[in-house]
């Protein structure tokens, strides 16, 4: 039991595919503009990689080495597909503002990254909760940069307002800045920073 | 069987690309039903939009949609070719209001013809028959909006241009579907853009269509701006497909013949 609680919890600190790994940034600079796209997109992000891992488990003993990473493309494509289509029947106005970026998961790295380091040597189950794992790592500096973002560049949080602005009577100057992708950049090393000055053990060698 | 032998690879690849392919159309023909209507819901809101009626930013439920655009809103039908209106008795199941539409109407060669010639917004065909939005407020047409639709540059562009009781200036414009690419093209539906169009005026005091879109900025001392739309940065083409597509509505080819008889 405790082992699965670890490979869970495991890559939310300890291993963050965007803070340790570094992996999927693209995404995490463009989408993260609003929380409520940011909150979509990680939910997404987390039904494929969940569903990836365990898939590309579940056949690893039978994936041919020489087309293995075809066979693994192919069922991140499908997936990524089925999650899009997905959100452009029930979230169709967010469907709209993440346009292209949920087509993109499919070379989002953490995916096809946790494929080939976890799923291809581990059994399907801890490779599910991998993903799912991973996935909530993601989430979590996703959710952190998309509410930094949207209170300091517009004023607001999923769209209501914490912050009244000036041009609508308010006090607050918004910075506009943070509704440009580079604020996400900034945002992130500043997490990364945090992270590994409470865990020293991140730090890379020089 | 060994992993890396010919056949075990092919029956491999085949056993994923056939699980794959039924898991996707099954998810695509299951949805196709909802994403139809939130596609239709999307249309309305524009109409409503162009008409100045709701603003773009605030959410709506589907509802409330449906009632402002009963109240306010009458759909007439116009012969593209001589600019008449079709009267009500002449509606038949597929030519009426409700369930028309424009792509379907463009793919029927009873509702649609060729355009042979001048066929500046890239359409091939148009139809026979459209759709007109007229804005009623205390029984009298205040606006009349317009469906538009042209090439831009990966896809057709459909939207609509609303004008004001003179006929002349434009008192909205929308685009709602486009494949345009996110970022620059795909900034004809940003809501900050598609505001500059509004007072512009589409025709000069002889009725010639005088709105373009420019490349750049508009210069506010020319007498011309107010003929004049800034293009988008970073998409010559788009804005060259918008361009045009608005010249040939707006021209004798679209809605001239009707717009003049009004």
């Amino acid at each position: 039991m405790k082992k699965y609680k670890s490979i869970l919890i495991n890559p939310i600190f300890n291993e963050n595919p965007i803070a340790f790994q570094i992996l999927g940034i693209c995404s995490a600079l463009a989408v993260t503009s609003k929380l409520e796209t940011s909150i979509v997109m990680s939910l997404a992000v987390i039904f494929v990689l969940s569903l990836s891992n365990w898939a590309v488990s579940l056949i690893r003993e039978h994936i041919p080495g020489s087309v293995r990473i075809i066979v693994e493309m192919t069922i991140i494509a499908s997936l990524v597909i089925i999650a899009d289509q997905i959100i452009k029947a029930f979230a169709y106005d967010v469907s709209k503002q993440l346009s292209v970026y949920v087509g993109l998961i499919i070379t989002n790295c953490i995916i096809m990254g946790r494929a080939e380091a976890y799923a291809l040597k581990n059994p399907p189950l801890q490779s599910f909760l991998d993903g799912i794992g991973n996935g909530l790592g993601y989430t979590l500096i996703l959710i952190v940069v998309g509410s930094v973002r949207e209170l300091l560049g517009s004023g607001k949080l999923l769209g209501y307002t914490i912050l009244p602005v000036q041009t609508e009577g308010g006090w607050y100057v918004p910075n506009g800045l943070f509704l440009l992708p580079p604020s996400a950049f900034f945002l992130i090393g500043l997490i990364i920073w945090a992270i590994r000055t409470w865990k020293p053990e991140q730090i890379e060698e020089s | 069987m060994s992993n890396e032998s010919t056949k075990k690879t092919v029956l491999v690849t085949l056993g994923v690309c056939f699980v794959c392919s039924i898991l996707v159309s099954t998810a695509a023909v299951t949805l196709r039903g909802i994403q139809r209507r939130n596609q239709e819901q999307e249309k309305l809101k524009n109409i409503l939009i162009a008409g100045d009626l709701i603003s773009g930013s605030e959410k709506l439920e589907s509802e409330k949609i449906e009632k402002i655009y009963q109240g306010h809103i009458k759909a007439i039908i116009v012969d593209l070719r001589n600019g008449n209106i079709l009267p009500d008795s002449l509606y038949t199941d597929q030519l009426n209001p409700d369930s028309y539409d424009i792509k379907s109407a463009v793919k029927d060669p009873d509702l649609s013809r060729d355009i042979e010639e001048n066929d500046i917004a890239q359409i091939g065909r148009m139809p026979v028959y459209i759709v007109v939005y007229q804005v009623i407020e205390s029984g009298e047409i205040q606006k009349i909006i317009l469906p538009i639709f042209g090439k831009g540059l990966w896809s057709t562009m459909y939207g609509f241009i609303a004008l004001s009781q003179n006929l002349k200036t434009v008192t909205g414009f929308t685009i709602y579907e486009h494949g345009e690419t996110p970022g620059l093209g795909g900034e004809v539906d940003n809501p900050q853009w598609k505001k500059l169009w509004i007072g512009k005026q589409a025709f000069d005091d002889n009725r010639a269509v005088r709105i373009e879109v420019i490349k750049g900025k508009t210069d506010p001392a020319d007498p011309e701006t107010i003929y004049r739309v800034d293009g988008l940065s970073g998409s010559t083409l788009t804005t060259r497909g918008v361009d045009q597509m608005v010249k040939f509505w707006l021209g004798d080819q679209g809605y001239g013949p009707f717009l003049r008889q009004l």
